[in-house]
């Protein structure tokens, strides 16, 4: 196991987590911590249960067992107030952005804030638009309809709503996924560039071995129902796992790593 | 805590030590309290700042000329800049228009849709129709087991409702018809009244409007979601057409359903009247149903029954039509739906009184 950067508290804190579905086991006794101001990427086989991982720990799924803290509160679903005061405190981006298809783009990133806070229509209309501008969304892509919207720009969208309360830590869920090589990459730019200025913690489940070179500081690997190794790239491709050596390994892994080499 | 503190020169204003969304409403009304002119805003106390905060303090110093910023940390200064670079006009809502032309605009589209709406029904009668005989011709033939699905989920499954709401309708009607009988003594005509009226009219009419309910709308939804999920072009991509796989089996449940269910509906609708006359009236069962045969003549029978696969086609085509029609969103899916069980129950209606005049036309009654 790779030493942790820091040794800050960790944001979120899962402890022997085990998730089952009927006969299915997804998860068994899994341990992870993600610490403060770094971009966590997780990895696994597709089923390996990394999205189960993320709706636990957001509170939307009621693991079998475990214990899961984030910002060193316990979130379970049997305590909804106590989850949804906590879920204030961080963003989700869903794999396909889940906007409101019935709400315009501005109309998207206020909702939270109208729902939670009482600002005056004026300044919330001004956060609408520095957020939108922050992300990079041209300014007319505001009154528009997610329909309306390219792939790219609707993860924008995404975002930039689960970015609306200014949370302290934020769960993407496959974000480049769908998107061309250069979105993807204007788009790992942009979560590393908004970790920066807003100081974000960022767990980040993740297929594109681009996106893990280039902004994660840490991997952690889900396989065989917990967590199989975390640290950064370098240190699990010297591990002798052989799932590992694949994924980091293999031609696109190379490809990837030979890529990020030079930056 | 937040002050403001007037001393030569502009003035100072002190927020306090928390600087984010949480504090944001807040620190907006300090802000706006504070004399005009130019400020000079202290942070050197604020401990936690987000970009709410940051833009707060942006925009007070781009709307008060001349204000100045002391005491900034390394993560102010950071999102100060931040929202800096992102102060860009935006229009948030698409230019409104005056209210007139905006209704005027509305009225215009309704009409456009209406004519609109009604041409591509006709020509997706004609679509279906078309695709049912190809289909009839093909080697494949129809496809028997969707419509035995289709029959299941919208007859047999339908029967527990169908059966209790013509059961209660015929106590009703009976009930009502006996109320007013009586007082000319002839509370025997009951028997006529509910007879006449169910397998004529009622039977069929009210199973027609309880299936627009249940699988218009089911229809409308199930086209309406598989058309935003793409499948309706993958099946094109697959070479298989969306109307014969879907519309065709679905048009045919419904017009071999409707005639049993309304049967059904009667007989149910019958025993209801009967049972209620047997209680209320002391007719008993046998005389009852003695009287019935009677009175009913064959040809509401067959009104009842010639009527019903009109009705089942109609409101198959209207349902998968609505659903088809499906653009976009969720949204919209719901609008399809609605529209599908109102139109289809208002054209089952039409088409009832175009058959009571044309029955009565060709002297059939």
């Amino acid at each position: 196991m790779a030493e942790a950067p820091r040794r800050a508290a960790p944001v979120v804190e899962v402890r022997g987590l085990v998730n089952r579905f009927g006969a299915q086991c997804v998860h068994d006794g899994l341990d992870l911590d993600v610490f403060p101001g770094e971009i966590l990427g997780v990895v696994g086989e597709s089923g390996a249960g990394k999205s189960v991982l993320m709706r636990s720990i957001i509170g939307l799924q009621r693991p079998t067992a475990g214990t899961i803290r984030v910002f060193g509160e316990e979130v379970s679903p049997a305590t909804p107030a106590r989850t949804l005061a906590l879920s204030r405190r961080w963003g989700v981006l869903f794999q396909q952005g889940a906007l409101f298809s019935g709400l315009t783009v501005a109309e998207n990133v206020q909702v939270p804030l109208r729902e939670h806070l009482d600002l005056s229509p004026a300044l919330m209309d001004e956060i609408v638009a520095y957020k939108i501008a922050m992300l990079g969304l041209p300014p007319e892509a505001a009154a528009k309809y997610p329909a309306e919207l390219s792939g790219g720009m609707r993860k924008r969208a995404g975002l930039a709503r689960a970015l609306a309360l200014d949370p302290e830590l934020l769960f993407l869920d496959e974000p480049t996924a769908g998107l061309d090589p250069i979105g993807a990459a204007a788009f790992d730019a942009l979560i590393r560039t908004l970790r920066d200025t807003m100081d974000l913690t960022v767990f980040l489940i993740t297929h594109d071995l681009d996106t893990l070179h280039a902004i994660c500081d840490r991997v952690a690997v889900i396989a065989e129902r917990r967590i199989l190794a975390t640290g950064t790239i370098d240190q699990l491709a010297q591990l002798p796992d052989p799932w590992i050596r694949d994924y980091f390994g293999g031609p696109r892994g190379r490809a990837a790593a030979r890529v990020a080499a030079p930056a | 805590m937040a002050g403001v503190e007037d001393t030569a020169g502009p003035t100072r204003f002190v927020p306090g030590a928390e600087l984010t969304i949480t504090q944001a409403a807040e620190f907006e009304r300090q802000l706006a309290a504070a004399p005009p002119g130019p400020l000079v805003i202290d942070l050197s106390g604020v401990r936690t700042i987000d970009t709410v905060g940051a833009w707060l303090v942006h925009r007070t110093l781009r709307d008060r000329p001349g204000s100045a910023v002391m005491g900034l940390g390394e993560d102010a200064r950071r999102l100060v800049a931040a929202v800096a670079e992102a102060d860009r006009p935006c229009a948030l809502k698409a230019p409104a228009m005056p209210l007139w032309r905006a209704e005027l605009e509305k009225i215009g589209r309704a009409v456009l849709a209406a004519v609109t709406s009604l041409g591509d029904g006709l020509a997706f009668m004609g679509t279906t129709l078309v695709a049912m005989a190809r289909a009839a011709v093909s080697a494949r033939g129809i496809r028997w087991p969707s419509v035995s699905r289709q029959l299941e989920v919208t007859g047999i499954d339908a029967l527990g409702i169908v059966g209790l709401m013509s059961f209660l309708i015929g106590i009703v009607v009976a009930q009502q018809g006996a109320v007013q009988l009586e007082q000319f003594g002839a509370q025997i005509f009951t028997i006529n009244l509910v007879g006449r009226a169910t397998f004529r009219e009622l039977g069929i009419l009210l199973t027609a409007i309880m299936v627009a309910g249940r699988s218009a709308s089911a229809f409308a939804a199930q086209i309406g979601t598989m058309k935003i999920n793409e499948e309706i072009d993958a099946m094109r991509t697959l070479g298989l057409d969306p109307v014969e796989v879907l519309v065709v089996p679905r048009v045919l449940a419904l017009v071999i359903i409707l005639p049993l269910l309304g049967f059904y509906a009667s007989l149910l609708a019958v025993v209801g009247g009967g049972l209620l006359s047997w209680a209320y009236l002391d007719i008993p069962p046998a005389s009852f149903v003695q009287r019935l045969r009677e009175v009913v003549p064959m040809s509401d029978f067959w009104i009842g029954m010639a009527k019903a696969p009109f009705f089942g086609a109609v409101i198959a085509l209207v349902g998968c039509f609505q659903g088809m029609q499906v653009e976009g969103n969720a949204q919209s899916v719901g609008e399809r739906t609605t529209t599908a069980v109102v139109q289809s129950i208002f054209l089952v209606i039409v088409l009832d009184a175009f058959f009571a005049v044309f029955f009565t036309a060709i002297g059939f009654v």
